[in-house]
């Protein structure tokens, strides 16, 4: 699998950020670059291998339904950009409307 | 152009938890903003969620209750997408094992029987609340994130919004018997998203599918889907194409509104959670949650109608809330008549909730006392009249009625030797009324009875007096 400029143009909209013509040939790049090393794996023979989605070797385990108090509201809201009375505020993010 | 419709419903179900699914902060409604959450629920960085065990057994409930085949080996994996209302920046759901596939509920549309599908249903966490102001800023809430919550996915079986109400009703009335959700609209621990795509009648293909999410009653369900099916007409017919989005119904106009252009799933990019490892859910366990699993409404009803000889009409109201139902099964077990506990469940119970704006919950009327002033009734130790009085005692004030009887000398007078001698007495002193009767005037013996009533304040038997008084009258 190739990596495009498009393909990473796309995953920076999905994730909220834009770049400019050298960063996408930049990330364009070093995210092609990335993927070459991760497709190595490819050359090992699978087959019969179930598809693995966990490497811990445990299963099932639960905790019991016991509430407990961890961290206070102005302890979380210390790493938040901007707060007010108690909310998070941010830029508001909707979709223009684009339909009719 | 004829055009038929496609309509699927995704239904999520807050489960009722006393801590979140991933992370033991405690599930709140109503309360500080950001004063119930923590750093697993943010997704900090070296933080490990744990699953709640309450909340597999939960949704397990609903499975059963909707015959629904229970996957035996299930994981979690993440959908990732950017949004305020996640931290995380994914969601952590059940894409490709979920808990259970393949069920069912039954519905009535039309006069018609009809099954719908549920493709699917699986666990996952919720978001948490944005607010949306007006200065261009949102306002966060993460309370509710990692609440959690149960999906039930239909299939896409429904043909016309009326049918995707009394799926609604339904799965809702179903859920709420397994106890497993408080399944209220207007809390947020039940909400609907729908999609609707429509086609030429004819064609095999399927339309375009528009979403509608977080609609607000079941009757917006309905309004949504209707003027959906009308602007995607409108649209194919002047040559236009659907656009695959999510749209928003305003119930001030009554329309909908694209919210965004959807994404295809794949842009979710979904992979297995690494930091949960699998889940295996034994039949022993499930066989254990199927023992504790409350009789369904539709069993209710059949047993409310077959058993006790209760009117439909009657088992329906008691059967709108399992609070309601558990409460006139009590009163029953207790030694209630079934037919007179109905009755006073339906119009006394009910109408004291509707003046106080109560709930069942916050009375102090218990099921053993209803049953006892039943049984006061029934054997004629209290007449109806005084009944009322007592209810209104019992439940306002949590008052024995046995004991309140007693103490108020409220037992109804049906003793003959009292109460003849009263009635010829009272003929006596009335010899228009035995003309009257004589006559033929029925409503003369109401007017004699009504002298012995207030002889007695009430408490005479009226069945003996009426008797007694007939017995008098036919003697002049």
């Amino acid at each position: 699998m190739k990596l495009t400029r498009e393909d990473i143009a796309h995953i920076a909209t999905l994730s909220r950020l834009s770049f400019d013509d050298k960063e996408l040939d930049k990330f364009t790049k070093q995210m092609g670059e990335i993927i070459d090393m991760a497709n190595q794996l490819q050359a090992v023979d699978t087959k019969g291998v179930p598809a693995t989605t966990q490497v811990v070797d445990r299963d099932t385990v639960f905790r019991e339904d016991q509430p407990e108090k961890w961290q206070s509201r102005s302890e979380m809201l210390q790493n938040v950009p901007d707060s007010s009375n108690g909310f998070i505020k941010v830029p508001v993010i909707i979709d223009k409307d684009d339909n009719d | 152009m004829n055009f038929k419709s496609t309509i699927g419903l995704e239904v999520h179900f807050e489960l009722k938890t006393k801590s979140k699914i991933f992370s033991p902060s405690p599930v709140t409604y109503g309360a500080e903003p950001n004063t119930a959450t923590n750093v697993i629920d943010w997704g900090y960085p070296g933080v490990l969620p744990m699953v709640n065990k309450n909340v597999y057994r939960l949704g397990i409930m609903v499975a059963l209750a909707t015959h629904a085949h229970i996957l035996p080996q299930t994981h979690f994996d993440r959908k990732n997408y950017f949004y305020p209302d996640n931290p995380k920046a994914y969601q952590i759901t059940q894409f490709f094992q979920p808990l259970a596939r393949d069920g069912y509920v039954e519905v009535e549309v039309h006069g018609k029987k009809k099954r719908i599908g549920i493709h699917e249903m699986h666990i996952e966490e919720d978001a948490g609340k944005n607010t949306h102001g007006t200065n261009g800023f949102s306002y966060v809430d993460l309370n509710r994130q990692g609440v959690p919550l149960l999906e039930v996915v239909s299939e896409p079986d429904m043909t016309d919004p009326d049918e995707a109400y009394a799926y609604l009703e339904k799965l809702r009335k179903i859920v709420q018997f397994t106890g497993a959700s408080d399944v209220k609209m207007e809390e947020g621990s039940m909400r609907v998203d729908t999609n609707i795509s429509i086609r030429p009648a004819g064609q095999e293909k399927l339309g375009t599918k528009v979403e509608m999410k977080n609609l607000n009653s079941f009757e917006h369900v309905r309004l949504s889907l209707a003027y959906e099916e009308k602007r995607q007409q409108q649209v194919l017919l002047s040559g236009g194409r659907v656009q695959m989005s999510t749209r928003r119904f305003d119930e001030n106009t009554g329309k909908t509104y694209l919210e965004r252009v959807k994404e295809g799933a794949s842009d979710y990019r979904y992979f297995p959670e690494p930091d949960i490892p699998p889940y295996k859910i034994k039949q022993d366990w499930i066989d254990e949650i199927a023992k504790t699993l409350p009789e369904s409404p539709m069993d209710r009803r059949k047993r409310y109608i077959d058993q006790y000889g209760l009117k439909p009409y009657d088992a329906d109201v008691l059967l709108q809330t399992k609070e309601s139902s558990d409460f006139f099964d009590q009163t029953v077990a207790a030694g209630g008549d079934p037919t007179l506990a109905a009755n006073w469940m339906n119009t006394q119970v009910n109408g004291y909730l509707n003046d106080h704006r109560m709930e069942l919950a916050d009375v102090k009327l218990t099921p053993a006392h209803l049953a006892a002033m039943i049984k006061l009734i029934k054997d004629g130790t209290i007449s109806s009249k005084i009944a009322k009085k007592v209810f209104a005692e019992t439940i306002a004030n949590g008052t024995d009625p046995k004991k309140y009887v007693e103490d108020k000398g409220m037992v109804q007078l049906s003793d003959v030797s009292v109460l003849g001698p009263m009635v010829a007495k009272v003929v006596d002193a009335n010899p228009q009324s035995v003309e009257d009767f004589k006559n033929g005037k029925d409503r003369a013996i109401g007017y004699l009875v009504g002298q012995i009533m207030k002889q007695t304040r009430g408490k005479a038997n009226p069945k003996i007096v009426n008797k007694l008084l007939n017995e008098e009258l036919n003697k002049r």
